[in-house]
């Protein structure tokens, strides 16, 4: 299908951790996907113990330094300060960001762009809940969690989307910058945070089913203190947005 | 206005239905006064049968990881042979 040119930049944000292995394989995939569209990859590494900037400059040298960028940090120093240090350096018009173990494909970046293009939508996010997207490698009990978990946000929060704690997203890059300054949370609460703000400034969002492969799980299990979190980052969404 | 408004103002709204009903007594007094725990009840009810519905309706990808191990296996491939090192990490 011939699609109109495109002549809008994005900067795809992928903050890592000792990602060594899955970096290369993120970036073969996402120039395998999006061949035709203008981007750059920022890779904001804090410091991984693994060589996994070692493997980002090989990859500098086989796809070029204009197309990955490196802009690590000391250590680790978390996920919303990640996405603020790559926006600085960010020249496209779009941000995408993502996660670093590819249980986001990039296989999808070229929906979230599409469904962009045809809607004007500020906002792009992927959600795993609905028909056509959908989750690999969680038990029951996870599902459970996932679920009785979204239906307590969603009765609280009254949110607009489907997938509160999802962050494969597609941002215009003014939109994620004016919401970013004002969230404070952390971890995926701070995911749930950037969209329900980004809900009630009245952005345009839209969303587009993805797949979601959890080769992590199994290492991170959904411990109690989760779930207190979870509860506290509700309540605070609840009396703050 | 925030959301916390808007639910405050929801649940006052309910409130003064529920304070006008009883003065009203249209309804039998007993009936009214547990009219709280009624809705209660009906909010816990709903909730537990939208997760019931959902976690049926999951939606789930088996075929999505065998996709993944084949564009692991093609994208090892291609950076091997040009340069990258994708030993096991």
């Amino acid at each position: 299908m011939a699609e109109q040119h495109n002549k809008n930049k994005y900067s795809i944000i992928v903050p890592t951790y000792n990602e060594r292995l899955n970096i290369a394989l993120i970036v073969f995939l996402v120039f395998k996907h999006i061949p035709d569209v203008d981007f750059e990859i920022i890779i904001v590494d804090d410091g991984s113990p693994d060589g996994t900037q070692d493997i980002v400059k090989q990859l500098q040298q086989v796809y070029g330094d204009d197309h990955i960028l490196l802009r690590a940090r000391p250590r680790k120093l978390g996920l919303g300060t990640a996405y603020i240090h790559g926006l600085k350096h960010a020249s496209g018009n779009f941000v995408v960001i993502m996660d670093a173990d590819l249980s986001h494909h990039p296989k999808y970046l070229p929906h979230f762009i599409k469904k962009q293009m045809e809607t004007g939508a500020s906002i792009v996010t992927g959600t795993r809940y609905v028909r056509g997207g959908g989750v690999h490698g969680w038990t029951l009990m996870r599902k459970l969690t996932s679920r009785g978990a979204n239906v307590l946000a969603h009765t609280l929060l009254w949110p607009g989307v489907s997938d509160l704690t999802g962050s494969f997203r597609l941002y215009k890059k003014s939109v994620l910058e004016d919401i970013i300054s004002s969230c404070v949370s952390k971890g995926y609460v701070f995911q749930m945070e950037m969209i329900v703000r980004a809900s009630r400034k009245g952005y345009h969002i839209e969303e587009v089913p993805i797949t979601f492969v959890d080769r992590v799980y199994g290492s991170s299990k959904l411990g109690g203190s989760e779930i207190v979190e979870y509860l506290k980052g509700l309540v605070y969404l609840l009396v703050t947005t | 206005m925030k959301h916390i408004v808007k639910i405050m103002t929801f649940l006052v709204a309910i409130i003064a239905t529920w304070i006008s009903l009883l003065q009203a007594a249209m309804i039998p007094q007993s009936h009214t006064w547990l009219l709280p725990l009624y809705f209660i009840v009906s909010l816990g009810c709903y909730g537990l049968f939208m997760v019931g519905v959902g976690l049926m309706q999951f939606p789930t990808c088996p075929q999505e990881a065998i996709l993944l191990q084949q564009d692991v296996i093609e994208a090892k491939q291609f950076l091997k042979r040009k340069g990258v090192d994708v030993g096991s990490d």
